[in-house]
């Protein structure tokens, strides 16, 4: 039963990634990606979204980094980095993990580019942070953080 | 539609470092009016950039990045002079593209 499980989800994710190639890369004809498609965004945890990408079971790993500030003076706006040095990483993603849309953004990595982004998220309270890659064989490697956030609001 | 995207693209040695500032509200969704409506969820789902008019990266993003928001990355092999484009999408279909030429 397991093995059924994962040939439909590997065929869910081949079908996906032809959506990708074709949608995405083009003049953006849709508004929505091919991973929100999938309900990534909709995802609540790590284990959720790696699942509904069609993806391994994720493995901390040393290879992947994560930038973030210990504490986090404005919950709007936290600036967070990631980056790893593993090779063949076709996405990278930053996930918030107390926020409602714990997905907050994901990259494709292609060989032009470094797979190292920073963006600026909102965290809507203390929460760790997980940056995670993802390598050409579907396999998944995670950093994770905790970002304290103090919104000030009782006089901080 | 909106305000124009602030894009330096910077090179050093191969590697050029492009950030870009946007210009979105980013409304997450979660937020409530005076009225007590949730005010709807109004955000950037997709943002490419392209270095001379090749896609070279894609993003998608959800409702947890922050109002006007910030991008950095890093192309390998883009020269003074190249031209990086970045596009974004948003959730109500409505897009945005700006040029930079790297330095």
């Amino acid at each position: 039963m397991i093995a059924n499980r994962r040939e439909l989800l590997k065929g869910g994710a081949m079908v996906a990634s032809l959506m990708l190639a074709a949608g995405v890369l083009g003049p953006a004809a849709h508004a929505a990606g091919a991973a929100a498609g999938k309900g990534a965004f909709d995802a609540k945890s790590l284990a959720d979204l790696v699942k509904a990408l069609g993806y391994g079971t994720p493995a901390e790993s040393k290879d992947v980094s994560i930038t973030a500030p210990d504490i986090a003076e404005n919950g709007a706006v936290v600036p967070l980095g990631v980056a790893t040095t593993l090779g063949n990483v076709k996405q990278v993603m930053l996930l918030v993990e107390k926020n409602p849309s714990v997905l907050a953004a994901l990259f494709n990595v292609s060989p032009e580019i470094d797979a190292n982004f920073s963006t600026r998220v909102k965290m809507g309270q203390s929460s760790n942070v997980f940056a995670v890659a993802v390598t050409e064989d579907n396999k998944v490697f995670f950093a994770q953080k905790e970002v304290k956030v103090t919104l000030g609001g009782c006089g901080g | 539609m909106a305000d124009p995207m602030r894009i330096r693209a910077q090179a050093a040695g191969d590697k050029t470092t492009v950030r870009v500032l946007m210009a979105h509200e980013m409304e997450s969704g979660q937020r409530k009016d005076s009225a007590g409506k949730t005010i709807p969820a109004w955000h950037i789902s997709e943002v490419s950039a392209s270095l001379n008019g090749k896609v070279v990266m894609t993003a998608e993003w959800g409702p947890s990045v922050s109002k006007n928001p910030f991008l950095q990355f890093t192309i390998k092999g883009a020269k003074a002079g190249d031209k990086v484009a970045v596009n974004w999408t948003d959730n109500k279909g409505d897009k945005r593209t700006d040029e930079a030429t790297v330095s």
